[in-house]
C-alpha cells in the first residue's frame, strides 16, 4: 500500500508570488466588471464581456489555486469537457425562454372580462 | 539495480496511468466529482435564472450603495480567501503545520465576514420589501413598462435561492475549514488540499453568481433612484 502511496504527488507546485499575481489578476477582472455596470451599453454586449471575464476568472483560479495546471492531464480531461458539454446542454431552454416572452399579454388594451363559468349540470 | 527498477516500471509506463491513472488519490478525486456535480447544480439555477429573466420583465434595482458596494467587498473577501487558503495548503505541503492553521484561520476570518456581509445586504433589501415572492411596491412602480406589464415577483425567488444556496455553501466551507484547521496535527497534506478544493469552488462560484445576479441588476438607467420619495 506505501508503495503505491508513492505514486501519489504530495509536493504543491507554484509558488507564493505566482499565487498573488494570480489574486491580483483576479482582483483586476473584478473591478473591470463592476465598472462595466456603469457605463452604458446594449445588455448583450455587456453580458457578453462579463461571462468572458467570468470564465477566464474561473480557470485562472482552476488552474493555479484549485492547482489543475499542476495535475495529469487525464484529470482535466476526465472533469472539464464533460462539465462543460452539460452546462451547454442546459441550454437548449432558451429558446423557449424567448418564446414565451414573446406570448405574453402586453396589456395594450384592458385584458378582457373571463366568461362567467359554466354551472356544472 | 537499475535494470531491476526500471523492470519494476514497465507495466505503469505501458499505459502510462499505473495504480494511480490521475495521480491523485481517491480522497482528492472524490472532492473533484463532487465539484463537478455541484457545479452542475450552480449552472441550472444560473441558467433557470437567465431563462425567467429572458422571458419577463425584469427589475435591475440595485444602487451603487448598499448593493454594489458590498457585494464588491464581499468579492474581495473571497478571493483574498482563496489566497490564504493557498498559502495554508502550500505551508502544509512543506509540513509547516503551525502556519497552515494560521492561513486557514485568516481564510475562515474572511469566509465568516461574507457572510456577516451578505446577511447585512439580504437585511437592506428585505427591509425594502423584497421577499421570495414579492417585490417592494417603489420597485414595481418603477419597472413597470410603457405597456403597463409589471416586473415579475420572481426577482427575489432567484436572488433569495442562488445567493442563499452559494451563502450555505460558505458556511458549510468554514464549518469544514474549522475542523480541518483544528485536527491540522493529525491530517495528512492531502487532507488539507482538498479542503482548499472546496473552499476555491465557493470562490469560483461566486465568479459567476456577482456579475449575473449583482451586476447585471444595476439601476443603470437610475429608473428607482428618479422616483420621488
Amino acid at each position: 500500500m506505501t508503495d503505491a502511496h508513492a505514486h501519489v504527488d504530495e509536493h504543491f507546485a507554484g509558488s507564493n508570488k505566482l499565487f498573488i499575481s494570480i489574486w491580483i489578476w483576479l482582483v483586476v477582472m473584478t473591478l473591470i466588471e463592476i465598472a462595466l455596470a456603469y457605463f452604458e451599453m446594449s445588455h448583450v454586449i455587456m453580458l457578453t464581456v462579463l461571462l468572458g471575464l467570468s470564465i477566464i476568472k474561473a480557470a485562472l483560479i482552476m488552474a493555479y489555486f484549485m492547482h489543475l495546471k499542476f495535475e495529469r492531464l487525464s484529470l482535466i480531461l476526465t472533469l472539464i469537457p464533460m462539465l462543460v458539454v452539460c452546462i451547454l446542454l442546459l441550454f437548449v431552454f432558451f429558446p423557449d425562454s424567448f418564446r414565451s416572452a414573446g406570448l405574453r399579454y402586453q396589456f395594450k388594451e384592458p385584458p378582457p372580462v373571463a366568461p362567467a363559468p359554466l354551472e356544472e349540470p | 539495480m537499475s535494470t531491476e527498477a526500471r523492470a519494476e516500471h514497465f507495466p505503469a509506463v505501458d499505459w502510462e496511468g499505473g495504480a494511480f491513472p490521475y495521480r491523485v488519490g481517491h480522497r482528492k478525486l472524490g472532492m473533484w466529482l463532487f465539484i463537478v456535480s455541484d457545479s452542475l447544480t450552480f449552472s441550472a439555477l444560473l441558467i433557470g435564472y437567465s431563462y425567467l429573466r429572458a422571458s419577463n420583465v425584469w427589475p435591475t434595482p440595485f444602487p451603487f450603495y448598499p448593493s454594489i458596494v458590498f457585494a464588491s467587498v464581499m468579492t474581495f473577501c473571497l478571493l483574498s480567501s482563496s489566497l490564504t487558503m493557498v498559502f495554508g495548503v502550500s505551508a502544509s505541503s512543506k509540513g509547516d503545520k503551525a502556519k497552515a492553521r494560521k492561513w486557514i484561520l485568516a481564510t475562515i476570518v474572511f469566509g465568516t465576514a461574507f457572510i456577516v456581509l451578505h446577511l447585512i445586504e439580504w437585511q437592506h433589501l428585505m427591509h425594502q420589501g423584497l421577499g421570495p415572492f414579492y417585490l417592494p411596491d417603489t420597485w414595481i412602480k418603477a419597472f413597470t413598462t410603457t405597456e403597463g406589464v409589471p416586473p415579475t415577483a420572481l426577482f427575489g425567488a432567484t436572488f433569495f435561492t442562488i445567493t442563499g444556496l452559494h451563502m450555505f455553501h460558505v458556511a458549510t466551507g468554514v464549518i469544514y475549514l474549522a475542523v480541518v484547521a483544528a485536527r491540522v496535527n493529525k491530517l495528512k497534506h492531502e487532507d488539507v488540499e482538498i479542503s482548499g478544493l472546496y473552499w476555491h469552488f465557493v470562490d469560483l462560484v461566486w465568479m459567476f453568481v456577482f456579475p449575473l445576479i449583482y451586476i447585471m441588476s444595476v439601476d443603470m438607467t437610475g429608473q428607482l433612484a428618479k422616483l420621488p420619495h
